[in-house]
């Protein structure tokens, strides 16, 4: 293939050209102002791209970082005295209307709404129209001292790191180790199904199939990449979860089961493309090579090609878990939605990604709430980020180094 | 002789299992598509797509959810192909292969790719929606909320957001199979670049451009976490403009199977709205196929 002929405007026979340069040179210098603001504006609209990264990053951490700073405004209405058990970080109660319920409530924290209950758990707590109270202000070791006031924020960022989701209650809590924990197990699960699944048939694609198999295989990928995760979201919830149950017979029918196979089969045509590509990229001459010193077609494949392409397999599996940890529609519909603390594959789970999905339209705007939603968002964008860019720069560059026996 | 029977035969094991994975996934697609189809064929009617939803959303049809579809996808699409169009005629006509902008630009292209959905979502609220609309609003309307809330634009401008690599990515495949040797050409002939690129290179890449909409719009049409916050709405009884909520088939399906009160009195319209969507991106995906399938065709010639 030559080169692309207007990338180099240097290259050319410089010596001979020299002189027919200067012959022409009124034309070809010649100021063309169309061509000039063409070559800007594809310039700068080509930034764009990178613009967006920076924005996103920017704006979505801009709404969550109220939330690391003191000086949002203090609530009139909310006053607030304590006495807190040592596990419990926080305890607030807000005189303002309680907002209803939603369906976060889980066995855990379902009694967090009920007051007689908070009691028993939670110890002394009383409503005051006093902020300042200095005997309480010992032993509550979270609440901020009365000069600053009672700051909502901060004792937000303090229950960060517990077990309890409880945004919507007269104590909100905003812990999100178990949104993480499902979340992860989630992205277990679907990568135990999709990633095997995934690689074996890229192995099949790339070196045994024949011509007619692969024109089956490849865009019958595609479409499958095509399915809007919505349509895979609602096969779960429907079908895939019935059926499963039937066989497996476990209690909640929307678990972290049907939702992690669902969404593996929303990752396996990432996996199967990137791992495919990563196989056909193996040179041809390994392959030979291997069936010349009396490898069989199977060892080769196993033993020559799949481990040269291993860089990219894992690329192509990082990607897969990138694509199951934003995945929100099928996690909203297939998981339960429960911000359970455990480890049982068919226990209901509550996702990152769901939990913004299901409760950003029903914050206010600039509450602690909407804040910590976008904090979870910044947390999946920089995860998801990384993986990417692990992905890119560590094994492309592995992988090119390995096949070309650098 | 023994020994190499017994590699055939795990040989063909191996091989049968590698196989046996290949169909497994064949057969989901399979099973997807007609449990789907299957379930949502009797409700397809000329009736079911063009008439509103009544008694509640139990019955009726779901032409609002339709048209905000193609509204959207159609805003979107005039936002995101051509910026997706001119940052790929940069990557492949002016910026040197191995350049640090280029490099970064790519990397900042398939990092979009990769960004899940609802990230733009939460970014089309806290740009569009909380920084300019709520600007445009302080500035124009006297602080009056008329942009600063979800909307069509919004969503589409969030949703123009996410398919951008899509349509970079399918664009630049397209460009690249257009041979140099016309480049040269029409540059020996005198064209200047820009002339070059807009005569000879972008016609000659037309179905690439063509493909990279087709899919763009079958991603829009199908992402639902994107326009979650920036606009979806759960049901109006009018047809919405640039400044209104609007309705959408992939919302439309999450609404009813979670959110309404009796999710099996409404099974049928569920599995029908499924199905459309479902149709709809099958095919708009089917026509990307057959058409990537031929640029691929052209280049190897």
């Amino acid at each position: 293939m030559t080169k692309n002929p207007l990338k180099d405007k240097a290259a050319g026979p410089p010596a001979l050209a020299n002189s027919d340069q200067d012959r022409i040179d009124i034309t070809r210098k010649k100021f063309r102002i169309g061509d000039y603001l063409a070559e800007k504006v594809i310039k700068g609209v080509a930034f764009l791209s990178i613009t967006i990264i920076v924005f996103i990053f920017f704006f979505v951490f801009r709404e969550a970082f109220p939330i690391f700073s003191n000086s949002k405004v203090v609530k009139p209405s909310i006053t607030e005295k304590i006495a807190q058990a040592p596990q419990e970080t926080y305890g607030a109660v807000t005189d303002k209307p309680i907002k209803q319920s939603k369906e976060v409530n889980t066995q855990t924290n379902g009694a967090a709404t009920d007051s007689s209950q908070v009691q028993e758990q939670y110890g002394v707590q009383t409503i005051e129209p006093e902020p300042e109270s200095a005997g309480d202000e010992k032993e509550d070791t979270y609440t901020v001292s009365a000069g600053s006031g009672f700051d909502d924020n901060q004792s937000a960022l303090k229950t960060l790191v517990t077990k309890d989701w409880v945004p919507v209650s007269q104590k909100p809590r905003y812990g999100i180790l178990a949104l993480i924990l499902g979340t992860f197990k989630i992205t277990l699960i679907s990568l135990l199904f999709a990633a095997p699944l995934a690689i074996l048939a890229a192995l099949y694609t790339a070196i045994f199939a024949n011509k007619k198999m692969k024109e089956i295989i490849k865009p019958t990928i595609e479409l499958l990449a095509g399915f809007p995760s919505v349509v895979i979201g609602f096969f779960a919830l429907m079908v895939l979860a019935t059926f499963l149950q039937q066989i497996f017979h476990y209690e909640t029918r929307l678990n972290s089961f049907v939702g992690g196979i669902a969404m593996g089969i929303a990752a396996i045509p990432i996996i199967f493309t990137i791992t495919e590509d990563a196989l056909t990229a193996v040179p041809k001459s390994f392959f030979e090579a291997s069936l010349a010193i009396g490898a069989s077609k199977w060892q080769t494949a196993f033993f020559v090609i799949l481990p040269a392409a291993t860089p990219g397999i894992f690329a192509a599996v990082l990607l897969g878990i990138g694509r199951v940890f934003g995945e929100t529609m099928i996690a909203l519909m297939a998981t339960g939605n429960a911000a359970l603390m455990d480890l049982n594959p068919f226990s209901s789970v509550r996702t990152l990604a769901a939990t913004i999905g299901a409760e950003m339209n029903e914050v206010v705007f600039g509450d602690t709430h909407y804040n910590v939603l976008f904090l979870i968002g910044s947390l999946l964008f920089i995860f998801t980020f990384f993986i990417n860019a692990i992905a890119e720069f560590y094994v492309k560059g592995k992988l090119m180094k390995r096949i070309q026996g650098k | 002789m023994i020994t190499s029977f017994k590699k055939n035969i795990k040989g063909v094991v191996i091989e049968g299992i590698t196989l046996a994975s290949a169909l497994i996934i064949i057969a989901i697609v399979i099973v997807m598509l007609t449990v789907i189809i299957i379930g949502g064929k009797d409700q397809l009617s000329w009736e079911f797509l063009t008439s509103f939803p009544t008694d509640g959303m139990t019955k009726g049809g779901i032409f609002p959810a339709i048209y905000g579809t193609a509204l959207l996808v159609i805003i979107m699409s005039i936002a995101a192909v051509p910026f997706g169009t001119i940052t790929a005629i940069y990557l492949t006509e002016y910026a040197k292969e191995n350049s640090i902008i280029a490099k970064t630009i790519r990397f900042a292209v398939r990092t979009l790719a990769v960004i899940p959905s609802i990230i733009y979502g939460l970014f089309g609220l806290g740009f569009f929606i909380k920084f300019v609309g709520a600007h445009i609003d302080g500035a124009f309307f006297g602080g009056e909320l008329k942009w600063g809330q979800p909307n069509l634009l919004w969503a589409s401008l969030t949703m123009a957001l996410l398919t951008l690599p899509v349509v970079i990515v399918s664009v630049e495949e397209a460009l690249k199979t257009v041979p140099n040797e016309l480049r040269a050409a029409s540059l020996a002939l005198g064209a200047t670049k820009w002339q070059t690129i807009r005569k000879v290179v972008l016609p000659g890449s037309i179905s690439g451009i063509l493909t990279g909409t087709i899919l763009a719009v079958s991603r829009g049409a199908g992402e639902v976490a994107p326009i979650l916050f920036t606009g979806a709405a759960y049901y109006l009884a009018t047809l919405p403009g640039l400044g209104d909520q609007f309705m959408v088939l992939g919302y439309h399906i999450y609404v009813l199977t979670t959110q309404s009160a009796n999710v099996d009195q409404t099974l049928p319209i569920q599995f029908g709205t499924t199905c459309v969507l479902l149709l709809l991106t099958f095919i708009l995906n089917m026509t990307a196929v057959i058409l990537r399938y031929r640029i691929r065709k052209k280049k190897t010639n």
